[in-house]
């Protein structure tokens, strides 16, 4: 299981940063980012929340 | 104008339709609701366009690159004549008229200016900003009028100084910028039309001004990179302030207002709020949720697209109403009720996709402390009136009271 941020794909709405805020967080220009160490998360249930907040599906799930 | 029908068509109801009680889904709203997530609805002028009602559908739907949002496109479709006219008249509007790959390069500008640690960082001022609105109405005395008070003048002050707007230029705005997102009636479309042409203007010079003499706001941070970078120009860029700054006006004000009504009518959630604040996030999502004050999206297919055993053909125009998706029986239990307590967070109400509301949370951050500073302050708050006696916005506008007079 493993997590990441299509930042290309990324539109700075933030929804994953309020939902595991464990997890995500944001760059300096507004993009969704992984925190140090949070893929090892991916398996949260928040992640998962996360994933479906996410106005354009930019957090990809893995495995 | 494909498919049209005579609008006394029931299988393709007049639409929008007109709320009685400002927080309430319009009578219609029912039927439309129990026809499925897709249904057809007739326009004013006679065109049948497709409505989204159902929340799954209208979350595959709003991210779909082939529903386009390119106001110019010569199928769009439009909820009123003043509507059609406005936009005729000028460019598209950058950001929510506009598809990738514009729309990706704007949004990749500004988003720097809306982060998560940019809100966290403005809530002190947002907390004066309300503070000192309620010292001056306490001060003025019984009763007030809400909007032109309180829910107006924040949101105003927090986007001229997230935009670098200088404060004494403000009241300029909150007329012109009311006329822009939220006026109905005879001769209105003309006086929008107008104010939105001040506006601009306005935000030109100002920005020419600032190319001199720089400040720090928002304005000035794409002055410096983007302007002098090249990846935009004068008139670009004054586009973009301008729809930042009306945008950032009339929504919140109007869920401020709204917000108010409905915690008010239903003292038992307003009582749950009052007994523990930590209530209050969840409670403006579900605000958002219940009173969906952008409730019709529009959008036209630019290629076929099948979905919920449907076609819809290029070229057709799609009503989304985030209403009828925030008060879905399927996505939601009890769709209906106001419940401060429920996790409304899969709403629709900042929108879905690529154009998602990007003021999101700063508006939240703003609704809170309006919220939490206006009942903290003023308890005894009432309106001397039943909310389906209050003024309503025009169906086709953004949804919300045109007047909030309060006691206390
Ligand atoms: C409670 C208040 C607010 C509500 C209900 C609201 C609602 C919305 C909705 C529904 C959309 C999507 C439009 C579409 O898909 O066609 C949107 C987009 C937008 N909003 Fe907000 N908004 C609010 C506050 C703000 C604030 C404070 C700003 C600050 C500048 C703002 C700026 C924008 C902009 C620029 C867009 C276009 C984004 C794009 O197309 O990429 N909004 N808003
Ligand atoms: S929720 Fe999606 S769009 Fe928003 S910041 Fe995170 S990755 Fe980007």
């Amino acid at each position: 299981m493993g997590v990441s941020v299509a930042t290309d794909r990324c539109i700075g709405a933030a929804l994953c940063a309020m939902t595991a805020p464990e997890v995500f967080t944001q760059d300096d220009d507004g993009v969704g980012q992984l925190l140090p160490g949070g893929s090892e998360r991916a398996g949260d249930p928040s992640v998962k929340e996360a994933a479906r907040a996410c106005p354009v599906q930019a957090i990809i799930l893995h495995g | 104008m494909q498919n049209t029908r005579p609008p006394e068509d029931t299988a393709a109801p007049a639409y929008p339709m007109t709320r009685a009680c400002p927080y309430q889904m319009p009578v219609g709203y029912e039927e439309l609701r129990e026809r499925g997530p897709l249904t057809k609805v007739t326009l004013y002028d006679g065109r049948q366009v497709w409505l989204v009602t159902g929340n799954e559908v209208g979350r595959a739907l709003f991210p779909d690159p082939r529903l386009s949002s390119d106001v110019l496109h010569p199928g769009f479709p439009f909820l009123a004549p003043r509507i059609a006219a406005q936009t005729q008249q000028r460019a598209a509007p950058p950001l929510v008229g506009v598809d990738d790959p514009q729309h990706g390069r704007q949004r990749r500008m500004v988003i720097p200016g809306f982060g998560i640690r940019r809100v966290a960082a403005l809530r002190p001022e947002i907390e004066r900003i309300a503070e000192g609105l309620v010292d001056e109405m306490l001060h003025r005395g019984s009763p007030a009028e809400l909007l032109s008070q309180y829910a107006l003048p924040l949101p105003s002050a927090v986007i001229c100084a997230l935009l670098g707007v200088p404060f004494e230029d403000r009241g300029y705005f909150d007329e012109r910028s009311r006329h822009v997102l939220s006026s109905s009636g005879e001769g209105e479309a003309e006086q929008a039309r107008k104010a939105f042409t001040e506006i601009l203007a306005y935000l030109y010079d100002l920005i020419a001004k600032k190319e001199k003499e720089p400040g720090d706001g928002l304005i000035d941070e794409l002055i410096a990179h983007q302007l002098a970078e090249g990846s935009v120009d004068h008139q670009e860029l004054a586009m973009i302030c301008s729809l930042l700054l009306v945008s950032g006006h009339e929504t919140t004000s109007n869920m401020i207002a709204l917000g108010t009504v409905t915690l008010l009518e239903h003292p038992d959630q307003l009582a749950l709020l009052r007994a523990d604040e930590s209530l209050l996030p969840g409670a403006v999502e579900e605000l958002m949720r219940f009173t969906s004050i952008g409730d019709v999206l529009m959008r036209v297919a630019a290629e076929d697209i099948e979905v919920a055993g449907h076609t819809i053909r290029a070229g057709d125009g799609v009503a989304m109403s985030t209403m009828l998706m925030n008060r879905d029986p399927r996505a939601w239990e009890d769709p209906d009720s106001f419940d401060v307590r429920r996790s409304a967070g899969r709403h629709v109400a900042f929108g879905y996709g690529i154009h998602q509301c990007i003021g999101q949370n700063l508006a939240r951050a703003e609704m809170e402390i309006a919220f939490r500073t206006l009942f903290r302050r003023i308890p005894g708050l009432r309106v001397p009136v039943r909310s389906d006696e209050l003024p309503l916005n025009a169906p086709y506008v953004l949804q919300g009271v045109a007047e909030l007079p309060v006691e206390w």
